[in-house]
């Protein structure tokens, strides 16, 4: 059977989401329980977690975690890291022996800053370096799959049902101020641990439900910059998009939304001139990065996030709100599992951008 | 007359029992195959003459008439069909080139036969266009890199001149001299009624046309008729024809008989000459000489119209797209072998170029593989039959299609091949008033803005049908497609997958 990557696989799926604006810590435990009563959204082929603020004590290193087939690739993949990052701490990340995760591929994380001389030498910036590095890492290292590589998160996923790879990771033992969670419900899957979600780039990570329709329109568009579906899924190339249009393009979060789940040429007419002038614009020249079809999208990154429908709404997404937390989630099922006593229960419409950011992150921005 | 070896094409087949004698054959026939035989008193044909326009069997009150292929058979063999044996002796007797008109009759591959389109089951679904909106819309133009932003830190919306059209469909260059003025102020009229946009051609644009100017594309070709400064601006956009599909490497010839009074004012050439455009430009050698000619064009209208470089599909079109999108062009346009022409030498137009299919998929390909997609648009054209098709080549990549053949189907035309000859019965490919009249461009006009408003109906129901409820969203969207019947080195170059992967 071919690994994910070398066939597209769609799939259906349950997402969740908690962030505290004042940075309060949360554990993991909390969005693990979200996903108890959308158990039946996964179908036990894929399952995972993103936790931000989880490092504080590295929070200055990329934290790479990176799942390895074999002590050949290992070895492979540690040689290339040390040629362009200095290592400050290499480990195996934990788990606890359940019998539902099985297969269980080497899983490390490395906590590590890009060599100053190779950064000159490309001239790129910090972000950029490590970007090109994961990317290089995913597509020619054999064996290797960096899964997660930003600072002060993390991204824990395998193959099994989200609660049980919730435990698995001993996510108990994590705190963090926002956390993303994904079950999967793959059509067909190898059982490759590289092709659960959440999928993250530097510190964004993407957990989503849907099946996009223009999937190939999106991807031969953005690998025109460097970067390189290697996994042929959604969420990959979604995440790529964010990447491309806010740190590369320096879009804002609402303006990426109109870029991706642009409004309807009439919608766009009866907006304010100003408004609309600025929303043509983004859908004349990022036409390719529209994206059609279902989904619903929760884009985590240190600071906050985004949580956003495709343009007709054909996925549910539901958020609420309890002082200073902010719950999002596939059911309001979910949300009340973390939190019964929520309020400002809220769908937002297809296309609409529900945008949570620190206190902290606000006050920078 | 000495006696020809050719011998008649088709049959005509009269119904004497059916036939009236009202004459409408003779009077519609510009061909002169029917009359009257006085002592016979019944009507005859000379088949000789015959171009199979159907126009007598299309207008007989009383169905009595049929054209068919005349079943005389020269001795069959399967090297020397009858078609070359017969145009052997056409060139024995008359020393010349063989001309033709419309696109390659043969039975060259068709890869929009081979590809097949996609719909969503289960896991995703199919969007209804009769209940939710569907988006046709397109930009032509080139799209800058980054934005900008102002100092107040909002968006710099500026943007160089695009095109916009309400569906990703245009009608092709055809000029005002191979084709009459009421087929022009049909395809004018249509393309402004539907916001799309029509092309003069290399042979300027009638003074009555100039109305029409937010809908036209105006061409300059190597003859450069017609072109004047007040020209180049009454367009919405400016093409540079370096090339066509029906021909490339060669100019153009307008027979003197086809310059009219009036063609020879727009064209700006003296009346009864033939009217030759040169094979290349020859202000253009070289790609960079090009680039001049892009630059000029937009200095002359003052950087207010979209420049579009028109070329023929040829072997090596990938590196020539290249090397025009980095020419200042806005939008290349790219006419494949099996495109049309009002008249064209039968060698070059049969066996000169590449199929529109495989010249796209790789000229996409190679765009994105540098990185300069979004620097052009993409418009292709050379045999568009259908909304299929006009959808298969935006998933391979297309941005929107030019149209010309099925434009002038529309128009009544029946694909006789004759339009070199200028007596054209359908009042299309012909200057003779009495011909043209015959061309209402009212309901010419309908029929165009029918064909265009079906063909996008279709599209978008084929969209839904994919889950896709934007035009863009397609666009090179090529999991969309499989093939079926094609090799792996034509997937590998399409770059799809097969049915059934």
């Amino acid at each position: 059977m071919e690994l994910e990557g070398q066939v597209r696989i769609p799939s259906g799926c349950a997402i969740s989401a908690v962030v505290s604006k004042d940075l309060r810590p949360i554990s993991g435990e909390t969005v693990i329980k979200s996903m108890i009563p959308m158990h039946d959204r996964s179908n036990g082929l894929g399952g995972g977690f993103a936790g931000y603020g989880i490092y504080p004590d590295y929070k200055d290193f990329y934290a790479f975690h990176i799942f390895y087939d074999s002590r050949k690739a290992q070895e492979e993949c540690e040689k290339y890291l040390k040629d362009h990052f200095e290592i400050v701490q290499a480990e195996t990340i934990p788990t606890r022996k359940i019998p539902e995760i099985n297969d269980v591929p080497l899983i490390w994380r490395y906590f590590i800053i890009p060599l100053t001389s190779q950064m000159l030498r490309l001239q790129v910036d910090e972000k950029e370096y490590t970007a090109r590095c994961v990317m290089y890492i995913n597509v020619h290292l054999d064996g290797a799959f960096v899964f997660s590589s930003g600072k002060n998160m993390g991204i824990f996923k395998a193959v099994g049902f989200p609660e049980d790879v919730g435990r698995f990771y001993q996510l108990d033992d994590y705190e963090g101020y926002e956390w993303t969670a994904h079950g999967r419900y793959p059509t067909n899957t190898p059982g490759w641990w590289g092709g659960a979600h959440p999928f993250g780039l530097l510190d964004y990570s993407v957990v989503h439900n849907g099946e996009i329709s223009s999937y190939d329109a999106n991807r031969r568009f953005i690998e025109m910059f460097g970067y390189k579906c290697t996994l042929q899924t959604d969420t990959e190339v979604i995440t790529y998009i964010a990447d491309y249009l806010l740190r590369k393009q320096k879009l804002s979060l609402k303006e990426m939304s109109s870029v991706i789940a642009a409004s309807f040429w009439d919608t766009i007419d009866h907006k304010d001139p100003q408004e609309a002038k600025v929303q043509t614009y983004l859908r004349k020249i990022y036409s390719s990065l529209l994206i059609t079809g279902p989904f619903s999208i929760i884009l985590g990154f240190n600071g906050g996030l985004m949580a956003l429908n495709d343009r007709l709404k054909l996925r549910s997404m539901v958020t609420a709100r309890k002082g200073n937390t902010v719950y999002i989630a596939s059911e309001e099922a979910a949300i009340r599992a973390m939190e019964p006593d929520v309020t400002n229960l809220y769908a937002p419409a297809g296309g609409e951008p529900f945008i949570v950011l620190t206190d902290e992150y606000e006050k920078e921005v | 007359m000495p006696i020809s070896l050719v011998t008649p094409e088709f049959e005509v087949l009269r119904d004497q029992t059916r036939c009236i004698k009202c004459r409408v054959c003779e009077r519609q026939c510009a061909n002169k195959v029917h009359h009257l035989d006085p002592d016979l008193g019944v009507m005859v044909s000379d088949e000789a003459s015959c171009v199979d326009c159907q126009r007598c069997v299309t207008l007989c009150p009383t169905h009595a008439l049929k054209i068919r292929v005349n079943e005389n058979q020269f001795r069959p063999n399967a090297n020397w069909s009858q078609q070359t044996i017969k145009e052997i002796y056409k060139q024995a007797e008359t020393g010349g080139m063989l001309l033709s008109s419309m696109g390659n009759p043969n039975p060259l591959p068709n890869y929009w036969d081979h590809l097949l389109i996609n719909a969503s089951q289960v896991t995703n679904p199919s969007i209804d266009p009769l209940r939710e909106p569907m988006e046709t819309k397109v930009f032509l133009g080139k799209k800058p890199r980054s934005i900008k932003r102002l100092p107040d830190g909002s968006i710099d919306t500026s943007l160089t001149p695009q095109l916009e059209l309400s569906m990703p469909l245009m009608f092709s260059a055809m000029s005002y001299g191979a084709i009459s003025y009421n087929a022009h102020e049909s395809l004018a009229r249509a393309a402004t009624e539907l916001g799309i946009y029509y092309n003069t051609g290399e042979g300027g644009l009638h003074e009555d046309f100039y109305k029409y100017g937010p809908n036209t594309i105006v061409q300059v070709a190597s003859g450069r008729f017609g072109v004047h400064e007040a020209y180049l601006n009454a367009g919405a956009a400016i093409e540079i024809k370096m090339g066509q599909g029906a021909k490339p490497g060669i100019g153009g010839h307008l027979p003197g008989a086809k310059i009219t009074e009036a063609v020879s004012r727009t064209r700006m050439i003296p009346k009864g000459t033939d009217a030759i455009s040169p094979a290349p430009h020859h202000d253009i050698y070289s790609i960079e000489d090009l680039r001049q000619l892009v630059y000029s064009l937009k200095e002359a209208t003052n950087y207010t119209k979209p420049v579009i470089v028109k070329v023929a599909a040829v072997h090596n079109i990938a590196a020539i797209a290249s090397g025009i999108a980095r020419s200042g062009a806005d939008i290349i346009a790219i006419d494949g072998i099996r495109g049309g022409t009002g008249a064209a030498p039968t060698r070059i137009r049969d066996n000169v170029g590449i199929p529109i299919e495989l010249a796209l998929a790789s000229v996409d390909q190679r765009l994105r593989d540098e990185g300069v997609r979004n620097d052009v648009s993409l418009v292709v054209g050379g045999s568009i039959r259908s909304a299929a098709d006009v959808v298969k080549a935006v998933a391979l990549g297309a941005d929107a299609c030019y149209i010309g053949t099925a434009a002038l189907v529309a128009l009544g035309c029946h694909l006789c091949r004759s339009c070199q000859t200028g007596k054209c019965n359908w009042g299309i490919a012909t200057q003779q008033p009495e011909l043209v009249k015959r061309l209402n461009t009212d309901i010419g006009t309908q029929h165009l803005v029918n064909l265009m408003t079906a063909w996008q109906h279709e599209i978008k129901e084929m969209m839904g049908g994919m889950g896709i409820n934007s035009i863009e969203a397609l666009r090179g969207n090529r999991l969309m497609l499989r093939g079926v019947g094609l090799s792996e080195k034509e997937l590998e170059i399409l770059g799809v997958s097969y049915a059934g992967e």
